[in-house]
This record gives C-alpha cells, sequence and structure tokens, in this order.
C-alpha cells in the first residue's frame, strides 16, 4: 500500500511516541515574527534553556511594519519595542534574521520560499496560521501556538498527532482569468469554512499540476482558512525549477541528490487517501466573498444568498450575521458595488507573479478617483524584480500607492487599516469582522486581476469585461 | 516541572455564542501588539463587547450576573482563524477555566491544551439547552469533568468529548509538553544529524 507525502515526511520526522500517545515531531526548519516569538523567548528564559538548534530558524519582521515609511524610529512605539525585542533575541541565541537593511526582508511566507529555505520533504512551523503557504514546494508546514514556538526553541521538537489527508484534485483548465486564489476561494466555499477540520490538504490534478509556483503557494496559504491546517502539493519538475539556484537552496552535487531526495516524498500512486474530493477546472468561476467568512462567497456571475440557502440553522444565523455586517441584501449582485478601498499584497497574492498578472492590464489606465488604492509587494525581492521590470512604475502612473513591504492591510497591526465602514476589494486571505482595522470595516476577497477591476472601475467588477480577457 | 492536574472545572458559564467565532474576534489585532501575554487580561472579546465609543454593547460577559463565569458555551468552529496563542491567552487570562463547545479550530484547540485550558465538545443540542439553563438562571454552577466526560449542572448532565492524548495530559498535569520533549536528546540529535538544514553556503 502507497503512503502519501504527508505520511513519508512524517515518518522521517519521527523522534519517537511520548507517554501522552502523541509522537514526538522533529522540526527541520522554524520561521519567526515579531508578533509570536517575544513571549516564547521570555518562557525560554524563565525556563533557564538555550535554543538548541539556532541554524535551522530564520526570522524577519512584517505584521507590525509601516509600508510608507520604514525609517527608525517608527512613529508607533509598540511597534519599535516588538521589532527591537526580536532583534535582541536573534542577536542573543544567534538566529539569521532578515531585517529591513538585509535586502530580503519580507512577510515571512513570502521569503522562506523566495530565498529557497522553504524545500520539499521538510517539516516547517511559524507562530503563524499561513505556515501553511511552505506545503506549495512539498513540505508539512504548519501554524503553531506561541508555547509550541517556545518547544521548538527548546528542543527543535513538537508534540503532534498526525492529520487525516484529503485529497483535492481540481481537473481540466482553468478558464481564462481564473486564478489560484479563485480555485482556492471555490474549494473553501465548496467545503466549508470549517471543512478541513482534522485534515491535511493535499491539492493535485492537472489544473493544480499546470500551476505556477506563485499559484501554489497562493492555494496552499489559504489552506486554513478552510480549517486544514496544512495545505501541500507534490514537487514536481515546476518546484525543482523555482527552487534551483535560490541562496539556500543545494548547489553543485548537492543539487542532484537533493532533488532525488525531494522526488522520493511524493505521494505514491497508489497511496491511500482518507477522502477525495474532485472538482472540475471548468466550474471555476472569478470568486469574491459577500460575508464575514472565506467560505462566504459567489462567483462573480452570482448574487448575494439568502439565510435560507445555508446548509443548517446555524449557518442562517451566521448568514444573517454577515448580511447586517456587510449591509447587503440577498438577491443583490456583487457586480457593482461600489468599493472605497483596494489592496493588492499579503502572504496570499504580494508575489511577484501577482503583481506581472495585473500590470499589463494597468498600463494606459487609471484608477477611479475617490479610490484609494495599495500595492504593497510582499519582500524586499520581489518589490526590487518589481521595480527592475518596470511593474512599480506601472502601478504608480495608473495611480496606485507603491507601498514597502509588509503585511500591510491585511491585519490592522500596522498603520495601514481600513475607516469606518469602508469596503475594500482585496487580495488578503480574511474578511473577518473588524478585520482591517476599522470595527466595521468590510472585506471582500478577490484576486489580485479583479481587485485591479474594482480599482479602474470603482465598483466591484468582472475582470474579464474590464479587461477584455478571453 | 510540577503541572496542575485539570481534572474538574466549576462555576458560572457564559454563553458567547455563534458560528465561526475567529481569532479576530477573540482577541482584536491591535491587542497583539505586546511583548508578554501578560496584558491580555480583560481583553477578549473585546469588539464584541464594546463599541468603538467604548460603550457597551451589553455582551452577556459584561452582564452582572454571568460576572465571575469560569466556562465559557461556545459555537461551532470556535477559534478559527489564525494562530495567536493571544486568543486562548485572553481567555485564560480572563479568568477562564474551560471551554465548551460544538467544535475547535485545530490550532486554537493546541494551544489552549497547552496552556492548560480545556476545550471540550458537546452537541449542538445541549450546547443550546446548557445556554438556555444559564441564560435563564445565571448562578447555576456548572462543572466540567474530564473524569466522567460530562458538562453538568443540579438538573442535567450532557455528555462532552475531547480525544485520548490532550485529556490524557491535561488529568496528569503533563499539558506543558516541553518536560517530555526534552527526554530523548540523543534520537533527537541523530535525526538532526540525518535531516538537511537549509543553508546558503
Amino acid at each position: 500500500m502507497g503512503k502519501t507525502l504527508y505520511q513519508k515526511v512524517w515518518d522521517a520526522h519521527t523522534v519517537g511516541t511520548l507517554p501522552d500517545g502523541r509522537t514526538q515531531l522533529f522540526i527541520a526548519t522554524m520561521y519567526l515574527h515579531e508578533v509570536t516569538s517575544p513571549q516564547a523567548f521570555a518562557m525560554l528564559r524563565e525556563l533557564g534553556l538555550p535554543v538548541l538548534h539556532p541554524e535551522r530558524l530564520f526570522a524577519t519582521v512584517d505584521h507590525i511594519i509601516p509600508t510608507d515609511n520604514q525609517c527608525e524610529p517608527f512613529a508607533d512605539p509598540r511597534a519599535a519595542a516588538m521589532l527591537n525585542e526580536l532583534r535582541r533575541n536573534c542577536q542573543e541565541n544567534g538566529i539569521r534574521l532578515f531585517d529591513l537593511s538585509s535586502g530580503r526582508q519580507g512577510i515571512v511566507h513570502m521569503v522562506g520560499p523566495e530565498l529557497g529555505i522553504t524545500q520539499p520533504g521538510m517539516t516547517i512551523v511559524c507562530g503563524d496560521s499561513h505556515t501553511a503557504t511552505h506545503g506549495a514546494v512539498g513540505s508539512i508546514a504548519m501554524g503553531i501556538g506561541t508555547t509550541q514556538v517556545r518547544d521548538v526553541l527548546a528542543t527543535q521538537t513538537l508534540a503532534m498527532s498526525p492529520l487525516k489527508v484529503r485529497n483535492i484534485r481540481v481537473e481540466g483548465e482553468l478558464r481564462p482569468g481564473v486564478t489560484a486564489k479563485d480555485v482556492a476561494l471555490h474549494i473553501i466555499g465548496k467545503l466549508g469554512a470549517n471543512g478541513g477540520l482534522g485534515y491535511a490538504y493535499e491539492f493535485g490534478g492537472s489544473a493544480i499540476e499546470s500551476m505556477d509556483m506563485d499559484g501554489r503557494l497562493t492555494l496552499c496559504n489559504l489552506a486554513i482558512e478552510g480549517a486544514a491546517r496544512c495545505g501541500y502539493i507534490n514537487p514536481d519538475e515546476t518546484t525543482f525549477e523555482y527552487l534551483k539556484g535560490r541562496p539556500y537552496a543545494p548547489k553543485g552535487a548537492e543539487w542532484d541528490a537533493a532533488v532525488a531526495r525531494w522526488k522520493s516524498f511524493a505521494s505514491d500512486a497508489d497511496a491511500v487517501y482518507d477522502d477525495v474530493v474532485i472538482i472540475p477546472a471548468e466550474e471555476i468561476e472569478p470568486t469574491v466573498t459577500w460575508g464575514i467568512s472565506p467560505d462566504m462567497n459567489i462567483g462573480i456571475g452570482g448574487t448575494v444568498p439568502a439565510p435560507e440557502q445555508a446548509r443548517d440553522e446555524e449557518g442562517r444565523k451566521a448568514y444573517t450575521t454577515a448580511l447586517e455586517y456587510m449591509q447587503l441584501t440577498p438577491g443583490q449582485p456583487l457586480k457593482g458595488l461600489p468599493v472605497d478601498v483596494v489592496f493588492i499584497g499579503s502572504c496570499t497574492n504580494g508575489h511577484i507573479t501577482d503583481f506581472r498578472a495585473v500590470a499589463p492590464y494597468l498600463k494606459g489606465r487609471k484608477v477611479k478617483p475617490g479610490i484609494k488604492a495599495l500595492a504593497v509587494p510582499g519582500s524586499q525581492m520581489t518589490a526590487l524584480q518589481c521595480e527592475q521590470e518596470g511593474i512599480a512604475a506601472i502601478f504608480r502612473e495608473a495611480g496606485f500607492e507603491w507601498r514597502l513591504p509588509g503585511c500591510s492591510m491585511c491585519l490592522a497591526m500596522n498603520p495601514d487599516k481600513l475607516v469606518g465602514d469602508q469596503i475594500c476589494a482585496s487580495t488578503s486571505n480574511r474578511n473577518f469582522k473588524g478585520r482591517q482595522g476599522s470595527p466595521t470595516g468590510r472585506t471582500l476577497l478577490m484576486s489580485p486581476i479583479m481587485a485591479a477591476a474594482a480599482a479602474v472601475t470603482g465598483t466591484v467588477a468582472d475582470a474579464r469585461e474590464v479587461f477584455d480577457i478571453q | 516541572m510540577p503541572l496542575t492536574k485539570i481534572i474538574s472545572i466549576s462555576g458560572k458559564a457564559v454563553p458567547v455564542a455563534g458560528a465561526d467565532m475567529d481569532t479576530d474576534r477573540i482577541i482584536p489585532a491591535r491587542f497583539l501588539k505586546c511583548i508578554t501575554f501578560d496584558e491580555l487580561a480583560g481583553t477578549m472579546f473585546y469588539d464584541e463587547r464594546f463599541n468603538t465609543d467604548g460603550s457597551s454593547k451589553n455582551h452577556p460577559i459584561d452582564a452582572p450576573q454571568h460576572a465571575g463565569a469560569t466556562i465559557i458555551l461556545g459555537g461551532e468552529n470556535f477559534g478559527c482563524g489564525s494562530s495567536r496563542e493571544h486568543a486562548p491567552q485572553a481567555i485564560k487570562r480572563s479568568g477562564v477555566q474551560a471551554i465548551v463547545a460544538e467544535t475547535f479550530a485545530e490550532i486554537f484547540f493546541g494551544n489552549s491544551s497547552g496552556i492548560g485550558l480545556p476545550c471540550v465538545r458537546a452537541s449542538r443540542e445541549d450546547i443550546a439547552r446548557a445556554m438556555e439553563i444559564t441564560t435563564a438562571a445565571p448562578d447555576t454552577q456548572w462543572t466540567v469533568d474530564l473524569e466522567s466526560m460530562t458538562l453538568s449542572c443540579a438538573t442535567a448532565s450532557f455528555p462532552i468529548n475531547m480525544p485520548a492524548e490532550p485529556r490524557e495530559a491535561l488529568m496528569l498535569g503533563k499539558w506543558d509538553a516541553v518536560v517530555e520533549l526534552m527526554n530523548a536528546p540523543e534520537a533527537v540529535a541523530a535525526l538532526a544529524a540525518s535531516l538537511p538544514a537549509p543553508s546558503s553556503k
């Protein structure tokens, strides 16, 4: 009987079984950022323990940094204190920090793959739920809590129970104008925000196999929004091509050995899954959320549902709450809904490919007057590439504010926030109440080209019509 | 390291109704700008409880009759969203000692178990019934008992469940895993040597 990648990676990293029955799992790489690590270092100091494997830890700063001006001192003293605490902890423990001056700083889930630190067959953790992103290269990557960050600092291991594995196969060819973001939102809509509880999601099928690495990163990034703690894609030629030549990727003779090893982790053809879901690629439309949970989404051609259309009583209550918060009416199309703010960026859609996809359509067009449009590359490396390729210039010329790398308007821990009940067409990952910084702010999740279409029209729009994508 | 054995939690309960109670609602991001968790006491569900001008939304948590509640009654997919341990830390540091909900998000559940905050599941009907009882009579004394796996009060008793491993860890006072994780340094060293670490050289 064949094994899944999940089982193979799990087995390769198992230290043993703990007295309570859980597995002691070795962690190949842990990423650290300023929000969820300071308390872990404090706990470690209280216990008087050293960091066991500093060479397997990589840190950067992303959540709290301003994106308009990163000169220090920051206007917000608490943000400054968090960055300085991260610096102190990394310095004292010999941990590599990709700081603002490094040229490699960025959102942690962008930086890891971009530098080639994230590799197939690894166990990867970070005190951040979107760690699932790193599964795109064929690793088992999970978000963990701060006490668990402390456990890894002290022992490079975690106490874990294995997940079940659901194989989600997207078969066929995606229609023009349909992106990885739409695939992810569609899957979450279909299986529910709670549907992946207890599962790892293995994404496969011909539509996934032909997806580039940035698209795969977007897809795995959103696994957690469907409650799957990790999402992954089997490593293939696209993966190896992406990693080759990156700063932390193996080099020379080591490269060939590494590729052979990485290939061995891919799920066997006769692997047995706990569940299989098949989704025809053709049924996926450009998708937009209408509510306060990522599964509350519809194709751009659809209309806002009524509470009666929810699965059950609990769902009807949730729909009612969402409609009230979003100030939307059942039966109303989203198309044509005026927006106030457009945000292109985040660990979901702040990749070079996202900006490359949008730039040609923005050329010669302007952001609708009165709309605040932010473009925030996810990392310094991506920002530099965007400058070199003339992409940043196109965004600026179109009327976007071209910002410095960081989490920005995804989560309201820095100055980029919605005001009042503004509506934001956002490429980020969560449309929770208050997520973008205003307790009454409204978020519509969508793909970068859909957000760009909203920017130029000032309303939710079908990018295929606005940009004549066929 | 001696830890409290968590076997049974008693006290008043407070309903926090609704599915998908996400971690942004449990602890809004602006409270995350802290270097220790000590600052989080009293911040749980802040924007659910207060308007932007600081006035009360009359959430059950702030109702005088529910003051001092040690048990939260919640809905489906409780704690979904971010991995921020700030969420269970804020709940625990606000005086809550157990959460009973229909289902829990994976990371939230693990974070809570790891800091000695038991999260137990009950059926939708039983939680609705418990909410009714506690709303009608807020002084009702409830007990979450991990031994008998029940949520009970003088007039009712409901079955609860929880996976075996975290239950065992809580009841044996071994919910902080770090002690056990330090018991096999040779095996860890052997694995570390066999698994390549990323290097820029």
